[in-house]
């Protein structure tokens, strides 16, 4: 057992519909995920993947068992503090990019920071430190429109990362690009956990789960193996 | 791959001797290939006889080798002409996996996972490699690992494609 975990499933599972209509997504299942770790989900398709990460994310709620995120239990907070969680402590990157296009990339990445109540000017500061941290300087003032696809995936890194959330969520975020573009992106999640954070990515991708200090294998809504864990940056 | 293609290549830019080129094919190649000094000669004297290369000087202890036009002939042909696999895999792993197909007291899903957790685990050991080279001046060392991560990654990509043809083949059984 993790002692610091910063994600941790007790038996967590998660079924759709009842009775013999009953669709089991996810058995009971336990996972452990500490601080400064980058773990990588892969499975095929329709193998709980998915389904796991949203149960982290506080996007959806357990069946059975708990889901502790920085020592909460999801399942039990009221719908306010959750949304809370959601907004300091976890970040989300997902195949579409959902970055508002009518926003720049600056306001794009402020945009959680000020829903979180902080003013305008402060947010908007942060925000563009977060874009120079990760190389991303020059693209502040810039639409969506006007980036490249690996641009765009970054600058939703950087809203995801921003205001020092401590997990970051990241769902096949390098669906179109192509292979190099790809690894900048997973350069970028590693570098969250340089700093202490903790990253969580789901994907059917083996060379970008190969990022990750430790791989889980998904089938049929059960843990069937992982890879040994390996320090973080070790050769 | 033969050593006689690596040799013609690095004397079309320049005269070298047998432990130049020893040296300066394993460093060209990503540090991938450890080559024999006793391999660099014999296959100077093979060329040599084929009129391929010609010993340009020598200081007394060593002999320095230029190409020829017929060499530099052959390597342009080598450089055009794209490799193609010949004949069916004959490799291991495509084997075993075949003959657990056939086997009734092999459980092949297991087989499969346990080699792609081993695959895996030797595709991190690479991306770690990668994380720690310098883009900027270890290209060679950076293209060759590229080569050994994508043939790795087709390697999961075909365990995977095989536990989902090995379901639908039962699934198709069992309707």
């Amino acid at each position: 057992m993790i002692r610091t975990a910063v994600v941790r499933l007790e038996g967590v599972g998660r079924s759709f519909g009842e009775g013999h209509t009953a669709v089991v997504a996810l058995h009971s299942t336990d996972l452990e995920v500490g601080p400064g770790e980058f773990v990588a989900i892969m499975g095929p398709s329709g193998s709980g993947k998915t389904t796991l990460l949203s149960l982290i994310g506080g996007l959806d709620r357990p069946s059975s068992g708990h889901v502790l995120v920085d020592g909460q239990d999801v399942g039990s907070l009221a719908a306010r503090d959750l949304a809370v969680l959601r907004r300091r402590t976890v970040g989300y990157v997902f195949q579409d990019l959902n970055l508002l296009p009518s926003l720049t990339a600056r306001e794009n990445v402020a945009l959680p920071l000020e829903l979180d109540g902080r003013p305008a000017r402060a947010a908007r500061g942060q925000a563009s430190a977060m874009l120079d941290a990760l190389g991303l300087d020059g693209l502040d003032d810039r639409f969506p429109d006007d980036l490249s696809g690996g641009e765009q995936q970054r600058v939703a890194i950087a809203r995801a990362m921003v205001g020092e959330r401590k997990i970051l969520l990241a769902d096949e975020p390098t669906g179109a690009l192509d292979s190099i573009t790809g690894e900048s992106v997973m350069r970028l999640l590693r570098s969250h956990c340089v700093g202490g954070g903790t990253v969580i990515l789901v994907t059917h991708d083996a060379a970008h789960a190969a990022w990750a200090d430790r791989v889980v294998f998904l089938r049929d809504g059960r843990i069937v193996d992982e890879t040994r864990s390996a320090a973080v940056g070790a050769a | 791959m033969s050593v006689k293609h690596g040799l013609l290549a690095l004397l079309a830019e320049a005269p070298r001797h047998g432990y130049q080129l020893k040296t300066d094919l394993e460093r060209r190649t990503g540090g991938s290939w450890a080559i024999n000094i006793g391999q660099i000669y014999t296959t100077l004297q093979r060329l040599a006889r084929d009129g391929l290369v010609e010993v340009a000087g020598s200081d007394g202890d060593r002999n320095d080798y230029r190409i020829t036009p017929a060499g530099r002939h052959q390597l342009n042909d080598w450089f055009s002409a794209p490799i193609v696999p010949d004949g069916p895999p004959r490799e291991e792993l495509t084997i075993k996996v075949l003959l657990a197909i056939a086997a009734r007291d092999v459980d092949v899903t297991e087989l499969l996972q346990r080699q792609r957790t081993a695959s895996v685990e030797h595709l991190q050991a690479l991306t770690r490699r990668k994380a720690q080279a310098d883009p900027n001046n270890e290209l060679f060392f950076l293209v060759m690992l590229d080569g050994l991560i994508f043939r790795t990654e087709a390697e999961i990509r075909w365990l995977d494609a095989t536990e989902a043809r090995i379901r639908d083949a039962q699934r198709g059984n069992r309707s």
